[in-house]
């Protein structure tokens, strides 16, 4: 019960802090509102009993990514009123139907998964050697998730090659 | 009922507290110290030898006209000082004083909480106070401001990458992400990580002047360039907040240094018996006399050594310590599978 209050209060608060993101006219406030997101983020891996993920959450996105988005923000100084002139590709319409299609197939997606019932889980804790939520999430990264892993920090290092290579023409 | 809310509540009040008023001391000692290594008195006319200032300066800094500049943004520039503030605070939730005592007939633990990614939790809260700091230049909306908290920003950034790479080695050695299991790995190993850890501790040292913005790396508040850096538009008790974060982030870095690489609330040498007399003092007095030294530290570097150059910070941070510190995580990621 106690646990479905906080689920719900905090999954009204994520999705709210989502909509103003998208909704406010300032675009550093609108960065500020993603911060309070990605911490209420946090706070639904708390409830999960995820703290290592929670902490991530905000050391990684919270803590750094988003200070990027800021850092960019604050210095292309976007002063000018957002709406003051028509984007001709803007295709208002488009872009409206798209979403309400996504919307409508999650909502399938929901509807189809409550009316059949859940696959039993094998309860992972009980075939990991470790305790623990660090030591857990570790061992699976290292054995189960191996590769997945591995080309996404193989993903980040080309990326970081890139910026490298763009930023200085000449080495 | 009483285990669940009231000793908590009442060990967060305390600590809050206690926090508070060593914040607002350390400014008194800080005065003193540099007027000390200036040949000069420091503040002596509010008290004896002047120990009623810090009554003075807030009674000072709540009476003063509070001014929000016309052009600034009016949410975002009251939010920056209470963004600034909140995570030094709660970072003491993690902050192992002491062990287990019996208190009043009750065993009662001298932390908040001990949570098992505790030092996560630490590094997570700090990276989120920079927001106070890049929030404040920007809702000011004038130039120097701007140009301090872009400065700030950019160095804590930097440097908080060579510090969570010194935290990982202190990790790999302890086994543990809990602050108190950081302290007990100490205990059994029978010696203080400063020894295991040399390197590390003189990284996250170096960091921590820089990520708290003292010198000789405060560049973001360089009166001759920047007039008084990020807080310059700020006035009364917002500027007092921004004041406070950086003496409460001061204690932060002491504590942490303190926990991870001084043996928490051991004694020196916990593994002889010959020095048992030592734990006469008790634990939590021990710890607060560790940390003490740390702060007594920051303000003799201040005193002492003058600014770095922004470049020079640049280069320091990303070509010296950042290699070092990944050296250092490797080399004792080897040692510790050769000896395991």
């Amino acid at each position: 019960m106690g646990e479905a209050i906080a689920f719900y209060t905090i999954a009204a608060f994520v999705l709210g802090f989502a909509v103003l993101v998208v909704s406010t006219k300032d675009t550093v406030h609108s960065v500020l509102f993603l911060v309070l997101d990605f911490l209420f983020v946090a706070a639904l891996y708390v409830l999960l009993g995820a703290q290592f993920l929670a902490a991530i959450q905000v050391l990684v996105y919270a803590g750094g990514i988003v200070v990027l988005y800021l850092f960019v923000v604050m210095l292309v100084n976007l002063k000018r009123p957002p709406e003051t002139y028509e984007d001709p590709n803007r295709r208002g319409k488009l872009g409206f139907a798209l979403s309400a299609a996504v919307l409508i197939e999650l909502g399938a997606i929901a509807a189809i998964g409550y009316a059949r019932p859940a696959p039993a889980l094998a309860p992972p804790s009980a075939a990991l050697p470790v305790t623990g939520n660090t030591e857990e999430v570790g061992w699976l990264l290292y054995t189960s998730y191996l590769i997945p892993f591995e080309i996404a920090s193989m993903l980040l290092l080309v990326a970081m090659i890139g910026a490298i290579v763009l930023a200085k023409r000449e080495l | 009922m009483v285990d669940t809310f009231l000793v908590p509540l009442l060990k967060i009040v305390i600590v809050l507290n206690a926090t508070l008023v060593s914040v607002t001391y350390m400014v008194l000692l800080e005065r003193k110290v540099i007027a000390w290594a200036q040949s000069r008195l420091g503040p002596m006319r509010v008290g004896p030898y002047g120990i009623l200032q810090p009554v003075a300066d807030a009674v000072k800094l709540m009476i003063k006209e509070d001014i929000t500049p016309v052009r600034a943004d009016k949410w975002v520039f009251t939010a920056a000082p209470i963004i600034a503030m909140v995570p030094a605070l709660i970072v003491y939730a993690v902050i192992p004083f002491g062990p287990e005592v019996s208190l009043f007939g009750r065993q009662v633990t001298l932390y908040i909480t001990d949570i098992n990614v505790g030092l996560l939790y630490v590094v997570s809260v700090a990276s989120v106070g920079v927001y106070g700091i890049i929030l404040a230049g920007y809702a000011s909306n004038s130039k120097y401001p701007l140009l301090a908290s872009l400065r700030a920003s950019a160095q804590l950034i930097s440097y908080e990458v060579a510090v969570t790479l010194t935290l990982v080695s202190v990790i790999l050695v302890a086994g543990s992400l809990s602050m108190v299991s950081i302290v007990r790995a100490q205990e059994s190993a029978g010696v203080w990580f400063a020894f295991v850890q040399p390197v590390a501790f003189v990284i996250f040292f170096i960091g921590g002047l820089a990520e708290t913005n003292r010198a000789p790396f405060d560049l973001p508040e360089a009166e001759q360039e920047l007039t008084g850096g990020f807080h310059t538009e700020y006035s009364g008790m917002r500027f007092a907040l921004f004041f406070l974060a950086e003496y409460a982030n001061m204690i932060v870095v002491s504590s942490v240094a303190t926990t991870l690489f001084f043996g928490g609330w051991l004694r020196p040498f916990p593994n002889v018996e010959a020095l048992a007399f030592l734990d006469l003092i008790p634990s939590w007095a021990w710890f607060l006399l560790k940390s003490f030294v740390f702060l007594y530290i920051f303000i003799w570097v201040r005193a002492t050594l003058p600014r770095y150059r922004y470049d020079q910070l640049m280069r320091l941070g990303w070509k010296v310590l950042i290699p070092l510190a990944i050296l250092n995580l490797v080399v004792t990621g080897i040692v510790k599978v050769i000896l395991l």
